[in-house]
């Protein structure tokens, strides 16, 4: 489990980073969220390019997150999704009741607060892995007991 | 050996083509341009013929006099287009499908790097060794 480690407290250091130079260059602090979920956008780009190379072709848009919710989920947590809900009209919930990066950081309300943080590189990850499957979309999170977590999805239609 | 190598981009324009007779290269992209209907033809019709294999590889596009076109559909809506020349011995499916799956593997290289955005030209030295390789060898 050495690598899952890595990948958290290298997230971990970039969210601290961020936060830093914000304070220091006078940026705005909406602006790091963005910029969070910026890298994460760029990333699920290129790490669905490499998952889904050897894949079959997606059927439909349910398809396309229920491979999300499992395999990509599998690839980087290390677990799937636990729970996928949907209005069929393109509004989707994942909910993740121990999401790794929140782990650490405390198993009840405390730090609640500075839990978005966490969640915004993640968050572009997936609308990231999205829009390079043809799937434009907002993706919002919120949390209300750590480590749970919900993630919502929701499609843009041209 | 394929004659001409093309990359389109999920909106239909090309990220990366190139051929090999480099007179007459106006022809190849007239070819791939209109090879492009055929692969869009055959990706809706995955939608309806639900006893479809959900294959990337798309086989052979359609057959002109001289060439051949071969088409090939990544899960993100990337085209790779290859001619190749029809008096050539015909080669076998296999060796297309793994010209197809080299040139994925590469097109995943070029994605994960940094410095690329996507939508870009791709100008990977690394690509283009790869395609040189896949390339008729003129003198």
């Amino acid at each position: 489990m050495a690598d899952e480690a890595l990948f958290q407290f290298l997230h971990n250091e970039v969210i601290q980073y961020i936060y830093k130079s914000a304070e220091y260059g006078e940026m705005e602090n909406g602006r790091c969220i963005t910029k969070l979920e910026n890298m994460g956008f760029r990333v699920g780009q290129g790490l669905i390019e490499r998952f889904t190379k050897d894949t079959a072709r997606f059927k439909d848009e349910l398809d396309v997150m229920k491979f999300i919710c499992k395999d990509f989920w599998t690839s980087v947590f290390k677990k799937q999704i636990d729970n996928l809900r949907t209005n069929h009209q393109g509004i989707y919930v994942l909910q993740d009741n121990k999401f790794r990066l929140l782990t650490q950081l405390s198993a009840g309300k405390q730090y609640l607060e500075h839990a978005p943080k966490y969640l915004a590189f993640t968050c572009g990850l997936v609308r990231g892995g999205l829009s390079n499957l043809g799937v434009k979309s907002i993706v919002t999170a919120e949390v209300s007991v750590m480590p749970a977590c919900k993630f919502q999805v929701m499609i843009q239609k041209m | 050996m394929a004659v001409c190598i093309a990359v389109i981009a999920k909106e239909n324009y090309p990220l990366y083509i190139r051929s090999v007779p480099t007179q007459n290269e106006l022809k190849f992209h007239y070819t791939v341009h209109t090879s492009l209907d055929v692969v869009e033809e055959k990706i809706s019709a995955v939608g309806k013929a639900m006893a479809d294999q959900r294959e990337l590889y798309l086989g052979l596009l359609y057959p002109t006099e001289d060439y051949k076109v071969y088409g090939y559909v990544t899960n993100s809506k990337v085209k790779f287009v290859i001619v190749v020349d029809s008096s050539n011995a015909s080669l076998r499916d296999n060796e297309i499908r793994s010209m197809f799956r080299k040139l994925h593997n590469s097109f995943t290289d070029v994605m994960c790097n940094p410095f690329y955005n996507p939508g870009d030209t791709i100008r990977s030295k690394a690509f283009d060794g790869m395609v040189s390789t896949m390339m008729v060898q003129t003198s």
